[in-house]
Protein backbone atom coordinates (compact mmCIF):
# COMPACT_ATOMS: atom_id res chain seq x y z
CA UNK A 1 0.00 0.00 0.00
CA UNK A 2 1.05 3.70 -0.85
CA UNK A 3 1.86 5.56 2.13
CA UNK A 4 0.24 8.69 2.41
CA UNK A 5 2.82 11.32 2.10
CA UNK A 6 2.61 14.53 4.95
CA UNK A 7 1.35 17.70 3.54
CA UNK A 8 4.51 19.59 4.35
CA UNK A 9 7.10 17.98 2.46
CA UNK A 10 10.14 19.55 4.33
CA UNK A 11 8.55 17.41 7.69
CA UNK A 12 8.76 14.27 5.17
CA UNK A 13 12.37 15.31 4.03
CA UNK A 14 13.49 15.52 7.74
CA UNK A 15 12.16 12.00 8.83
CA UNK A 16 13.21 10.73 5.82
CA UNK A 17 16.96 12.14 6.47
CA UNK A 18 16.55 10.17 9.98
CA UNK A 19 15.48 6.96 8.58
CA UNK A 20 18.74 7.31 6.12
CA UNK A 21 20.53 8.00 8.62
CA UNK A 22 19.70 4.71 10.64
CA UNK A 23 20.81 3.11 7.26
CA UNK A 24 24.07 4.43 7.00
CA UNK A 25 24.74 3.90 10.21
CA UNK A 26 24.07 0.36 10.27
CA UNK A 27 26.12 0.12 7.64
CA UNK A 28 29.25 1.24 9.01
CA UNK A 29 28.66 -0.90 12.00
CA UNK A 30 28.03 -4.37 10.19
CA UNK A 31 31.41 -3.17 7.97
CA UNK A 32 33.18 -2.69 11.56
CA UNK A 33 32.38 -5.89 12.39
CA UNK A 34 33.57 -7.63 9.23
CA UNK A 35 36.61 -5.60 9.35
CA UNK A 36 37.54 -6.24 13.02
CA UNK A 37 36.60 -10.25 12.78
CA UNK A 38 38.83 -10.12 9.23
CA UNK A 39 41.55 -9.03 11.25
CA UNK A 40 41.67 -11.62 14.06
CA UNK A 41 41.26 -14.32 11.22
CA UNK A 42 44.27 -13.28 8.66
CA UNK A 43 45.99 -11.99 11.57
CA UNK A 44 45.67 -8.30 9.85
CA UNK A 45 46.66 -5.64 12.74
CA UNK A 46 46.78 -2.75 10.54
CA UNK A 47 43.12 -3.66 9.69
CA UNK A 48 42.16 -3.88 13.40
CA UNK A 49 43.83 -0.56 14.10
CA UNK A 50 41.53 1.15 11.22
CA UNK A 51 38.59 -0.27 12.51
CA UNK A 52 39.45 1.19 15.95
CA UNK A 53 39.87 5.14 14.39
CA UNK A 54 37.01 4.56 12.19
CA UNK A 55 34.48 4.54 15.18
CA UNK A 56 34.70 8.50 15.18
CA UNK A 57 32.81 8.34 12.56
CA UNK A 58 30.00 6.49 13.59
CA UNK A 59 30.12 8.18 17.09
CA UNK A 60 30.15 11.02 14.67
CA UNK A 61 27.00 10.12 12.86
CA UNK A 62 25.27 8.40 16.40
CA UNK A 63 25.16 12.37 17.78
CA UNK A 64 23.99 14.11 14.48
CA UNK A 65 21.18 11.55 13.97
CA UNK A 66 20.04 12.14 17.53
CA UNK A 67 20.03 15.45 17.56
CA UNK A 68 18.15 15.72 14.28
CA UNK A 69 15.57 13.33 16.45
CA UNK A 70 15.13 15.77 19.14
CA UNK A 71 15.38 18.48 16.77
CA UNK A 72 12.13 17.41 15.02
CA UNK A 73 10.35 16.29 18.25
CA UNK A 74 10.95 20.32 19.38
CA UNK A 75 9.64 21.62 16.05
CA UNK A 76 7.20 18.93 14.51
CA UNK A 77 5.25 17.44 17.37
CA UNK A 78 5.48 14.42 15.97
CA UNK A 79 2.11 12.04 16.92
CA UNK A 80 1.14 8.53 16.52
CA UNK A 81 3.37 6.78 14.09
CA UNK A 82 5.67 9.54 13.44
CA UNK A 83 6.14 9.69 17.44
CA UNK A 84 6.77 6.29 17.47
CA UNK A 85 9.32 6.35 14.76
CA UNK A 86 11.23 9.24 16.03
CA UNK A 87 11.49 7.36 19.49
CA UNK A 88 12.18 4.14 17.75
CA UNK A 89 14.92 6.18 15.94
CA UNK A 90 16.56 7.56 18.81
CA UNK A 91 16.86 3.73 20.47
CA UNK A 92 18.11 2.31 17.31
CA UNK A 93 20.89 5.34 16.96
CA UNK A 94 21.94 4.20 20.53
CA UNK A 95 22.12 0.15 19.82
CA UNK A 96 23.77 0.85 16.54
CA UNK A 97 26.40 3.51 18.05
CA UNK A 98 26.97 0.29 20.87
CA UNK A 99 27.37 -2.66 17.84
CA UNK A 100 30.27 -0.42 16.78
CA UNK A 101 31.91 -0.22 20.17
CA UNK A 102 31.85 -3.69 20.08
CA UNK A 103 33.83 -4.10 17.09
CA UNK A 104 35.98 -2.13 18.18
CA UNK A 105 36.94 -4.07 21.35
CA UNK A 106 37.07 -6.60 19.12
CA UNK A 107 39.78 -5.08 17.30
CA UNK A 108 41.47 -4.13 20.18
CA UNK A 109 41.47 -8.16 21.16
CA UNK A 110 42.73 -9.11 18.12
CA UNK A 111 45.85 -6.81 17.49
CA UNK A 112 46.03 -8.28 21.47
CA UNK A 113 45.78 -12.32 19.86
CA UNK A 114 47.89 -11.72 16.57
CA UNK A 115 50.98 -10.86 18.60
CA UNK A 116 50.59 -14.53 19.73
CA UNK A 117 50.61 -18.15 17.36
CA UNK A 118 47.01 -19.11 16.35
CA UNK A 119 45.51 -20.87 19.45
CA UNK A 120 43.19 -22.81 17.40
CA UNK A 121 41.24 -22.57 13.97
CA UNK A 122 38.84 -20.82 14.00
CA UNK A 123 35.55 -22.14 13.30
CA UNK A 124 31.84 -21.10 15.50
CA UNK A 125 33.61 -17.22 15.58
CA UNK A 126 33.15 -16.66 12.13
CA UNK A 127 29.75 -17.93 11.82
CA UNK A 128 29.18 -16.00 15.02
CA UNK A 129 29.88 -13.02 13.00
CA UNK A 130 28.14 -14.36 9.86
CA UNK A 131 24.70 -14.50 11.99
CA UNK A 132 25.08 -11.25 13.99
CA UNK A 133 25.39 -9.08 10.87
CA UNK A 134 23.00 -10.72 9.03
CA UNK A 135 21.12 -9.70 12.30
CA UNK A 136 22.00 -5.99 11.95
CA UNK A 137 20.95 -6.39 8.18
CA UNK A 138 17.78 -8.18 8.70
CA UNK A 139 16.33 -5.82 11.67
CA UNK A 140 17.02 -2.83 9.47
CA UNK A 141 15.39 -4.46 6.80
CA UNK A 142 12.88 -4.88 9.06
CA UNK A 143 12.74 -1.39 9.94
CA UNK A 144 12.74 -0.04 6.71
CA UNK A 145 9.76 -2.16 5.04
CA UNK A 146 7.93 -2.15 8.65
CA UNK A 147 7.97 -5.82 8.53
CA UNK A 148 6.84 -7.86 11.98
CA UNK A 149 8.05 -10.84 10.55
CA UNK A 150 11.48 -10.21 9.64
CA UNK A 151 11.65 -8.78 12.64
CA UNK A 152 10.68 -11.98 14.60
CA UNK A 153 12.97 -13.44 12.86
CA UNK A 154 16.10 -11.54 14.47
CA UNK A 155 14.50 -11.92 17.87
CA UNK A 156 14.89 -16.48 17.19
CA UNK A 157 18.17 -15.63 15.77
CA UNK A 158 19.82 -14.64 19.02
CA UNK A 159 19.00 -17.86 20.64
CA UNK A 160 21.19 -19.19 18.01
CA UNK A 161 23.89 -17.03 18.71
CA UNK A 162 23.51 -17.50 22.48
CA UNK A 163 24.29 -21.20 21.75
CA UNK A 164 27.20 -20.58 19.74
CA UNK A 165 29.01 -18.50 22.28
CA UNK A 166 28.25 -21.32 25.21
CA UNK A 167 29.76 -23.54 23.26
CA UNK A 168 32.96 -21.56 22.88
CA UNK A 169 33.10 -21.04 26.08
CA UNK A 170 32.94 -24.92 26.85
CA UNK A 171 35.42 -25.49 24.45
CA UNK A 172 38.13 -23.26 25.80
CA UNK A 173 37.49 -23.89 28.87
CA UNK A 174 39.07 -27.98 27.78
CA UNK A 175 41.84 -25.84 26.08
CA UNK A 176 42.79 -23.91 29.43
CA UNK A 177 42.48 -26.99 31.66
CA UNK A 178 45.02 -29.02 29.71
CA UNK A 179 47.56 -26.44 29.40
CA UNK A 180 47.32 -23.11 31.15
CA UNK A 181 49.54 -21.22 28.83
CA UNK A 182 46.32 -20.70 26.45
CA UNK A 183 44.67 -18.97 29.54
CA UNK A 184 45.38 -15.45 28.10
CA UNK A 185 44.71 -16.58 24.58
CA UNK A 186 41.47 -18.09 25.30
CA UNK A 187 40.23 -15.40 27.48
CA UNK A 188 41.06 -13.16 24.67
CA UNK A 189 39.06 -15.25 22.39
CA UNK A 190 36.06 -15.81 25.13
CA UNK A 191 35.93 -11.62 25.14
CA UNK A 192 35.37 -11.89 21.44
CA UNK A 193 32.44 -13.98 21.39
CA UNK A 194 30.95 -12.30 24.21
CA UNK A 195 31.11 -9.44 22.01
CA UNK A 196 29.43 -10.94 19.18
CA UNK A 197 26.93 -11.98 21.30
CA UNK A 198 26.15 -8.50 22.87
CA UNK A 199 26.18 -7.21 18.92
CA UNK A 200 23.28 -9.82 18.50
CA UNK A 201 21.71 -8.43 21.76
CA UNK A 202 22.07 -5.05 20.09
CA UNK A 203 20.12 -6.09 16.95
CA UNK A 204 17.23 -7.87 18.40
CA UNK A 205 16.54 -4.48 20.29
CA UNK A 206 16.77 -3.15 16.87
CA UNK A 207 14.20 -5.64 16.01
CA UNK A 208 12.24 -5.01 19.36
CA UNK A 209 12.05 -1.36 18.70
CA UNK A 210 10.62 -1.99 14.91
CA UNK A 211 7.98 -4.08 16.81
CA UNK A 212 7.13 -0.94 19.21
CA UNK A 213 7.10 0.93 15.76
CA UNK A 214 4.61 -1.14 14.04
CA UNK A 215 2.54 -2.13 16.72
CA UNK A 216 2.64 0.08 19.63
CA UNK A 217 3.45 -2.84 21.76
CA UNK A 218 6.49 -3.44 24.01
CA UNK A 219 7.96 -6.92 23.64
CA UNK A 220 11.80 -6.15 24.74
CA UNK A 221 11.65 -8.24 27.62
CA UNK A 222 9.65 -11.16 26.27
CA UNK A 223 10.18 -14.04 24.53
CA UNK A 224 9.64 -14.87 21.41
CA UNK A 225 7.50 -17.44 21.74
CA UNK A 226 5.28 -16.19 24.54
CA UNK A 227 4.31 -13.14 22.06
CA UNK A 228 2.83 -15.86 20.07
CA UNK A 229 1.42 -17.62 22.95
CA UNK A 230 -0.17 -14.49 24.15
CA UNK A 231 -1.23 -13.41 20.67
CA UNK A 232 -2.84 -16.68 19.74
CA UNK B 1 -24.99 4.30 28.91
CA UNK B 2 -22.01 3.80 30.84
CA UNK B 3 -22.02 4.58 34.95
CA UNK B 4 -20.42 7.99 34.64
CA UNK B 5 -21.62 9.38 31.37
CA UNK B 6 -23.55 12.35 31.52
CA UNK B 7 -23.96 13.04 28.10
CA UNK B 8 -24.85 9.99 25.42
CA UNK B 9 -25.28 10.54 21.32
CA UNK B 10 -27.64 8.20 20.12
CA UNK B 11 -27.22 7.41 16.52
CA UNK B 12 -27.22 11.26 15.54
CA UNK B 13 -27.94 12.48 12.00
CA UNK B 14 -28.61 16.35 12.19
CA UNK B 15 -29.08 18.39 8.29
CA UNK B 16 -28.80 21.78 7.27
CA UNK B 17 -31.19 22.19 4.73
CA UNK B 18 -30.69 18.57 2.72
CA UNK B 19 -26.89 18.83 3.58
CA UNK B 20 -26.39 15.79 5.82
CA UNK B 21 -23.24 17.35 8.40
CA UNK B 22 -23.37 14.16 10.72
CA UNK B 23 -24.10 10.99 10.33
CA UNK B 24 -24.82 7.97 13.15
CA UNK B 25 -23.13 9.98 15.47
CA UNK B 26 -22.89 7.62 19.11
CA UNK B 27 -20.51 9.30 21.28
CA UNK B 28 -20.41 9.10 25.18
CA UNK B 29 -19.15 12.14 27.59
CA UNK B 30 -18.14 10.91 30.72
CA UNK B 31 -18.62 13.21 34.25
CA UNK B 32 -15.59 15.29 35.29
CA UNK B 33 -13.30 14.64 32.18
CA UNK B 34 -11.87 16.51 29.28
CA UNK B 35 -12.86 15.46 25.92
CA UNK B 36 -11.48 16.73 22.27
CA UNK B 37 -13.58 17.27 19.41
CA UNK B 38 -10.72 16.93 16.05
CA UNK B 39 -10.64 17.18 12.84
CA UNK B 40 -10.74 18.91 9.55
CA UNK B 41 -13.06 22.06 8.90
CA UNK B 42 -16.64 21.08 7.96
CA UNK B 43 -16.38 17.51 9.85
CA UNK B 44 -19.02 18.05 11.82
CA UNK B 45 -17.81 18.66 15.20
CA UNK B 46 -18.83 22.58 15.86
CA UNK B 47 -22.28 21.19 14.75
CA UNK B 48 -22.38 18.17 17.17
CA UNK B 49 -21.11 20.73 20.26
CA UNK B 50 -24.32 22.99 19.23
CA UNK B 51 -26.28 20.53 19.23
CA UNK B 52 -25.14 19.30 22.89
CA UNK B 53 -27.28 22.46 24.24
CA UNK B 54 -29.60 23.03 21.46
CA UNK B 55 -27.70 25.90 19.93
CA UNK B 56 -28.95 24.79 16.69
CA UNK B 57 -32.39 25.43 17.49
CA UNK B 58 -31.71 28.96 16.28
CA UNK B 59 -30.34 28.00 12.82
CA UNK B 60 -33.08 28.03 10.10
CA UNK B 61 -34.19 24.68 8.39
CA UNK B 62 -32.25 22.32 10.72
CA UNK B 63 -33.30 19.20 11.73
CA UNK B 64 -31.85 16.64 14.34
CA UNK B 65 -32.48 12.47 14.30
CA UNK B 66 -31.68 10.06 17.33
CA UNK B 67 -31.02 11.26 20.68
CA UNK B 68 -28.81 13.14 22.60
CA UNK B 69 -28.96 11.83 26.21
CA UNK B 70 -28.33 14.32 28.78
CA UNK B 71 -28.36 12.44 32.51
CA UNK B 72 -30.63 10.03 30.57
CA UNK B 73 -33.59 12.38 29.36
CA UNK B 74 -33.64 12.98 25.19
CA UNK B 75 -32.66 17.12 25.59
CA UNK B 76 -34.92 17.03 22.11
CA UNK B 77 -37.94 15.93 23.71
CA UNK B 78 -40.62 18.15 23.08
CA UNK B 79 -41.65 18.62 26.50
CA UNK B 80 -37.69 19.68 27.47
CA UNK B 81 -36.84 23.17 27.95
CA UNK B 82 -34.08 24.53 25.82
CA UNK B 83 -33.32 27.09 28.19
CA UNK B 84 -33.21 25.01 31.25
CA UNK B 85 -30.78 23.02 28.80
CA UNK B 86 -28.85 25.58 28.17
CA UNK B 87 -28.68 26.45 31.83
CA UNK B 88 -27.06 23.11 32.90
CA UNK B 89 -25.08 23.06 29.55
CA UNK B 90 -23.06 25.98 28.99
CA UNK B 91 -21.09 27.68 26.48
CA UNK B 92 -17.87 29.24 25.68
CA UNK B 93 -17.31 30.85 21.93
CA UNK B 94 -14.36 30.86 19.76
CA UNK B 95 -14.13 34.97 20.30
CA UNK B 96 -15.12 36.34 23.78
CA UNK B 97 -17.78 38.03 22.94
CA UNK B 98 -18.34 40.21 27.23
CA UNK B 99 -21.69 42.42 26.98
CA UNK B 100 -20.57 46.02 27.03
CA UNK B 101 -21.30 46.06 30.98
CA UNK B 102 -19.01 46.32 33.78
CA UNK B 103 -17.22 43.12 34.80
CA UNK B 104 -19.57 42.48 37.82
CA UNK B 105 -22.23 42.84 35.83
CA UNK B 106 -21.28 40.25 33.07
CA UNK B 107 -20.93 37.94 35.72
CA UNK B 108 -23.94 38.50 37.51
CA UNK B 109 -26.45 38.77 33.94
CA UNK B 110 -28.21 35.88 34.05
CA UNK B 111 -28.23 34.69 37.53
CA UNK B 112 -30.26 38.33 38.50
CA UNK B 113 -32.29 37.86 35.49
CA UNK B 114 -33.20 34.18 37.22
CA UNK B 115 -33.85 36.15 40.34
CA UNK B 116 -33.86 35.13 43.73
CA UNK B 117 -30.35 36.43 45.08
CA UNK B 118 -29.64 39.32 47.05
CA UNK B 119 -27.01 41.88 46.50
CA UNK B 120 -24.53 39.76 48.97
CA UNK B 121 -25.38 36.60 46.99
CA UNK B 122 -24.19 38.00 43.52
CA UNK B 123 -21.31 39.36 44.59
CA UNK B 124 -20.22 35.80 46.13
CA UNK B 125 -21.31 34.55 43.01
CA UNK B 126 -19.10 36.91 41.25
CA UNK B 127 -15.90 36.27 43.61
CA UNK B 128 -16.37 32.55 43.10
CA UNK B 129 -17.03 32.57 39.70
CA UNK B 130 -14.19 34.93 38.77
CA UNK B 131 -11.93 32.52 40.62
CA UNK B 132 -12.67 29.40 39.33
CA UNK B 133 -11.98 31.23 35.97
CA UNK B 134 -8.61 32.32 37.84
CA UNK B 135 -9.60 35.90 36.87
CA UNK B 136 -10.40 36.98 39.84
CA UNK B 137 -6.66 38.74 41.18
CA UNK B 138 -6.70 40.93 37.95
CA UNK B 139 -9.94 42.14 38.39
CA UNK B 140 -11.02 42.22 41.79
CA UNK B 141 -10.59 46.15 42.27
CA UNK B 142 -11.96 46.98 38.93
CA UNK B 143 -15.24 44.81 39.20
CA UNK B 144 -17.06 48.36 38.54
CA UNK B 145 -14.92 48.94 35.19
CA UNK B 146 -16.31 48.07 31.62
CA UNK B 147 -15.38 44.46 30.33
CA UNK B 148 -14.66 45.92 27.16
CA UNK B 149 -11.65 47.20 28.46
CA UNK B 150 -9.67 43.66 28.97
CA UNK B 151 -7.28 42.03 27.42
CA UNK B 152 -8.71 39.64 24.83
CA UNK B 153 -7.31 37.04 27.53
CA UNK B 154 -8.83 38.20 30.18
CA UNK B 155 -12.58 38.95 28.31
CA UNK B 156 -12.03 34.73 27.27
CA UNK B 157 -11.90 34.31 31.35
CA UNK B 158 -14.72 36.47 31.73
CA UNK B 159 -16.89 34.45 29.64
CA UNK B 160 -15.58 31.21 31.17
CA UNK B 161 -16.42 32.79 34.52
CA UNK B 162 -19.86 33.98 33.19
CA UNK B 163 -21.07 30.61 31.84
CA UNK B 164 -19.85 28.98 35.43
CA UNK B 165 -21.92 31.81 37.18
CA UNK B 166 -24.79 29.64 36.21
CA UNK B 167 -23.43 26.45 37.88
CA UNK B 168 -23.98 24.38 34.94
CA UNK B 169 -23.00 21.00 34.89
CA UNK B 170 -21.01 20.77 31.44
CA UNK B 171 -18.78 23.21 29.71
CA UNK B 172 -19.19 23.34 25.89
CA UNK B 173 -16.01 25.34 24.58
CA UNK B 174 -15.84 26.24 21.18
CA UNK B 175 -12.23 27.40 19.95
CA UNK B 176 -11.98 28.53 23.24
CA UNK B 177 -7.98 30.26 22.53
CA UNK B 178 -8.00 30.22 18.62
CA UNK B 179 -8.20 33.95 19.24
CA UNK B 180 -5.83 34.23 21.90
CA UNK B 181 -1.91 34.56 22.57
CA UNK B 182 0.29 31.74 23.69
CA UNK B 183 0.10 33.00 27.29
CA UNK B 184 -3.76 33.67 27.44
CA UNK B 185 -4.21 29.95 26.00
CA UNK B 186 -1.99 28.52 28.22
CA UNK B 187 -3.89 30.01 31.15
CA UNK B 188 -7.47 28.93 29.86
CA UNK B 189 -5.81 25.28 29.31
CA UNK B 190 -4.72 25.74 33.07
CA UNK B 191 -7.54 26.48 33.78
CA UNK B 192 -9.85 23.92 32.64
CA UNK B 193 -7.37 21.44 34.34
CA UNK B 194 -8.82 22.72 37.53
CA UNK B 195 -12.53 23.06 36.28
CA UNK B 196 -12.91 19.20 35.58
CA UNK B 197 -13.53 18.23 39.01
CA UNK B 198 -16.60 20.12 39.36
CA UNK B 199 -17.50 20.24 35.68
CA UNK B 200 -17.29 18.24 32.26
CA UNK B 201 -15.73 20.14 29.20
CA UNK B 202 -16.27 19.15 25.88
CA UNK B 203 -13.98 21.29 23.53
CA UNK B 204 -13.91 21.42 19.91
CA UNK B 205 -10.29 22.56 18.82
CA UNK B 206 -8.35 22.90 15.90
CA UNK B 207 -5.54 22.56 17.41
CA UNK B 208 -4.46 18.84 17.96
CA UNK B 209 -1.60 19.81 20.38
CA UNK B 210 -4.07 21.01 22.42
CA UNK B 211 -6.86 18.55 22.23
CA UNK B 212 -3.50 16.27 23.67
CA UNK B 213 -2.71 18.67 26.21
CA UNK B 214 -6.05 18.89 27.85
CA UNK B 215 -8.10 16.51 27.21
CA UNK B 216 -8.98 13.16 28.27
CA UNK B 217 -10.67 11.69 25.89
CA UNK B 218 -10.23 12.52 21.97
CA UNK B 219 -13.37 11.97 18.91
CA UNK B 220 -11.90 12.00 15.47
CA UNK B 221 -14.93 13.71 13.40
CA UNK B 222 -14.35 13.05 9.02
CA UNK B 223 -16.99 13.88 6.83
CA UNK B 224 -19.87 13.94 9.26
CA UNK B 225 -19.23 10.85 11.29
CA UNK B 226 -17.21 9.70 14.33
CA UNK B 227 -14.16 8.06 12.86
CA UNK B 228 -12.46 7.08 16.14
CA UNK B 229 -13.40 7.92 20.05
CA UNK B 230 -10.88 6.59 22.70
CA UNK B 231 -8.18 7.78 25.34
CA UNK B 232 -6.36 10.70 24.49
CA UNK B 233 -3.27 8.90 24.98
CA UNK B 234 -3.71 6.13 22.93
CA UNK B 235 -5.13 8.52 19.69
CA UNK B 236 -2.01 10.21 19.52
CA UNK B 237 0.30 7.73 20.26
CA UNK B 238 -1.12 4.16 18.69
CA UNK B 239 -4.69 4.97 16.73
CA UNK B 240 -6.68 2.30 15.54
CA UNK B 241 -8.02 3.80 12.40
CA UNK B 242 -5.49 5.02 9.50
CA UNK B 243 -7.60 8.52 8.99
CA UNK B 244 -7.07 9.47 12.28
CA UNK B 245 -3.07 8.56 12.27
CA UNK B 246 -3.29 10.34 8.63
CA UNK B 247 -4.90 14.00 10.43
CA UNK B 248 -2.92 13.75 13.68
CA UNK B 249 0.81 13.19 11.89
CA UNK B 250 -0.45 15.99 9.01
CA UNK B 251 -1.31 14.17 5.97
CA UNK B 252 -4.30 15.75 4.59
CA UNK B 253 -6.38 15.72 2.18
Amino acid sequence: MEEKKHTSLQYERELQHVKDGLLYLGAMTEKAIESAMTSLLERDSDLARKVIEEDDRIDKLDMELEDKCIRLLALRQPTARDLRFIATAIKINGHLERIGDMAVNIAQKAIQLNKEPQLKPYIDLPRMSDITRAMIKESLDALVRGSIDIAENVRREENVVDGLNDQIFRELLTFMMEDPRTIHRALLIMQISKNLERIADHAKGVADMVIYMVTGKTVRHQQTDELFRKDG
Amino acid sequence: MRDGDIIVTQDVNFYYGSFRALTGVNISFEKNRVTALIGPSGCGKSTLLRLLNRMNDFIEQTRVEGKVLFEGRNIYDPEVDPVEIRRRIGMVFQKPNPFPKSIFNNIVYGPRLAGGMSRTDLESLAERSLKQAVLWDEVKDILGQSAMMLSGGQQQRLCIARALAMKPDVLLMDEPTSALDPISTAKIEELMEGLKKDYTIIIVTHNMQQAARVSDYTGFFYLGRLIEFNRTGKIFTTPDMKQTEDYITGRFG
